[in-house]
């Protein structure tokens, strides 16, 4: 057979990695950092959180007239605005990433599920995608968080059903079109289960998109929970968040600026990071980007 | 004995005409029947649209008949998804169009033959590999084409990566669905050389569905050419395409170009193709045959025997032994 092997020569295949920016290597540190801030939140606080310090309220952070002993300044009451950062960070965080990881898990698999069994399955998961795209999220929350009261895991888990439908619709889409023609099918005739199909083919070449997917809803989440803390129905004082820290912050901006200041700027940096790392991921999980 | 036998086989699609419409039934696939045998090829030719392609999924299992039966070995065909059908797949194969599209671009050419070994539960790790390796050279590529992605391939050698994957549980049936058609001219003649030669080594039937008549007359045994879904006339190859007897037949065998002066008049067909949804009654080919006669418009030719030895679905065939052309 081998006369009929083409005659072209053909070099080794030459992989270039894409080169990372500077920008994604901050992002990555940024986020690295935030991780890090989130595990050691308990031991590098140099308050509690609670903790008041009735003589120093309002200190301005250090370079704006504060001392060492208040790094970032003291709120209203003379708590600790480094402290409270450092706790709100380990919250938001935790919130933002379960939510998101809950609200892609969610959403692919009854896009999965929609694009395997189509027929009624596919209406019942459509018509509960329309739904929630119909439903103001914010007043599905409040009612929720109203009914039930309000606990972490509650909140997470709530949190989690914000986006994942657009997960949903993106995973039935590119499901079908891949079970139509091409790879999907291809496998499919191969004999291969639908496990077999869905997380070992359709998965992997949908990634790209679902990631890029995820990194859009992480900042909506943490802004979302930012609004509920606000509202006064997310994370619930004494205990702290960024958004809530924001939200209280807020009565002082023009007398005690840094309080918002600090929290805002950790939600922005955080969520571009988030996006700037999400695109490159995107970039580099793709073999024929190279 | 045939290896693969399909009778009377139809697939009937529903679909609604605009929005308050009513259903209407398209007959993609009607009333086709051939038998393959271990070894032999039966081309399709035929134009777009006339049901090729849905034949090829019918006989391949991939989609059950409405109408009409498919039996692979002596065995009916087990519905599609179903435990029994998964393992069949082994024992039969598709040959995708668009190799590109056919496989993952995200796992490198060796993982993807390896994966149908892995799905049946043939062999270990070792053994895979070694089938692998020796796939790539069957087929005519270099065992480093097998670490590389299938962008990283030109068309003709992703054509190749997709034959050593249909070809690695020892298939007894290859349906190619327009396999060459991508493919540009040089390469084509490479890739068909490279079928019929591991066709003839494994003793393969396959079912080679095409509108390049050249190429189909190149690989096949017997040929069957078909017209809105159904087929108008079967037989020898060499036979039919030097003596076309269906009126339609003649007119697609003197579109193929030659070089010199031409032997046959080029018969050029009036009008389209007709609708599937909106068959013509009688001989579905009566509005576009230069022959017809007024019961080509009432009574619906059967593929019979013809004097010349072929299946002839024509009523001007039956009368008289040959029409003036």
């Amino acid at each position: 057979m081998s006369a009929t092997a083409l005659p072209m020569p053909v070099t080794a295949p030459t992989h270039l990695r894409p080169r990372m920016s500077p920008l994604v290597v901050v992002a990555i540190a940024w986020i690295a950092g935030m991780i890090l801030v989130a595990l050691l939140a308990e031991w590098i606080r140099p308050y509690g959180i609670t903790a008041m310090d009735l003589r120093a309220r309002l200190t301005p952070p250090i370079g704006f007239g504060g001392t060492l002993k208040h790094v970032l300044g003291t709120d209203e009451l003379g708590r600790d605005v480094a402290s409270r950062l450092i706790i709100s960070i380990r919250i938001s965080l935790m919130i933002a990433m379960g939510a998101t990881v809950i609200a892609a898990v969610l959403g692919t698999t009854l896009g999965f599920l929609a694009a395997h069994f189509r027929g009624w399955v596919e209406q019942i998961v459509l018509m509960l995608i329309d739904f929630q795209a119909s439903m103001p999220f914010l007043i599905l929350a409040l009612s929720v968080l109203a009914f039930f009261g309000n606990a972490l895991g509650l909140f997470i888990v709530l949190m989690g059903l914000y986006g994942w439908e657009r997960h949903a619709r993106i995973s039935r889409g590119l499901a079908i079109a891949a079970n139509a023609q091409g790879y999907a099918a291809a496998v499919r005739q191969l004999g291969a289960r639908p496990m077999r199909i869905y997380l070992g083919h359709v998965l992997p070449n949908i990634a790209s998109t679902l990631i890029v997917s995820a990194t859009l809803s992480f900042p909506e989440i943490v802004l979302l929970e930012s609004g509920l803390s606000f509202l006064g129905l997310g994370v619930q004082p004494p205990m702290t968040s960024l958004g809530n820290m924001v939200g209280y912050g807020r009565e002082y901006l023009t007398r005690a600026p840094w309080i918002l200041l600090a929290p805002s700027l950790v939600i922005v940096m955080t969520t571009l990071s988030v996006s700037l790392v999400g695109d490159w991921l995107r970039d580099r999980l793709d073999p024929t980007l190279t | 004995m045939s290896l693969l036998s399909v009778r009377d086989a139809a697939q009937v699609y529903t679909t609604r005409r605009g929005l308050f419409g009513g259903r209407v039934d398209v007959r993609a696939v009607d009333g086709v029947s051939f038998d393959v045998a271990p070894g032999q090829t039966l081309g399709i030719v035929g134009e777009s649209g006339c049901g090729k392609s849905t034949t090829g999924r019918l006989a391949l299992g991939l989609e059950r008949p409405s109408e009409g039966s498919v039996t692979f070995d002596g065995q009916a065909m087990p519905a599609p998804g179903t435990a029994d059908w998964r393992a069949m797949r082994a024992k039969m194969q598709l040959v995708f169009q668009d190799p590109l599209g056919a496989m993952d671009r995200r796992l490198t050419i060796a993982r993807q033959i390896e994966e149908p070994l892995e799905i049946h539960g043939i062999g270990d790790k070792a053994e895979r590999a070694a089938r692998v390796a020796a796939l790539l050279v069957d087929v005519g590529l270099r065992a480093d084409h097998g670490l590389r992605h299938p962008h990283e391939l030109s068309g003709g050698q992703r054509q190749r990566a997709v034959l050593a994957r249909a070809l690695a549980t020892n298939p007894s049936l290859l349906v190619c669905d327009e396999p060459v058609s991508a493919l540009d001219v040089s390469i084509q003649a490479q890739v068909v050389n490279m079928l019929t030669d591991l066709q003839a080594a494994r003793g393969i039937a396959m079912v080679f569905i095409s509108h390049d008549l050249k190429v189909v007359r190149q690989v096949s045994h017997q040929v069957a050419v078909m017209y809105l879904g159904r087929i108008v006339e079967q037989g020898d190859p060499d036979a039919l395409f030097a003596d076309p007897a269906h009126p339609y037949t003649r007119a697609l065998v003197s579109a193929i170009p030659v070089p010199g002066p031409r032997r046959l008049e080029r018969i050029v067909l009036a009008g389209d193709p007709p609708n599937p949804a909106d068959r013509p009654t009688g001989c579905a080919f009566h509005p576009r045959c230069p022959v017809a006669i007024a019961r080509c418009r009432t009574d619906t030719p059967a593929l019979r025997h013809s004097p010349c030895g072929r299946m002839v679905a024509c009523h001007l065939v039956d009368t008289e032994t040959r029409i003036a052309a």
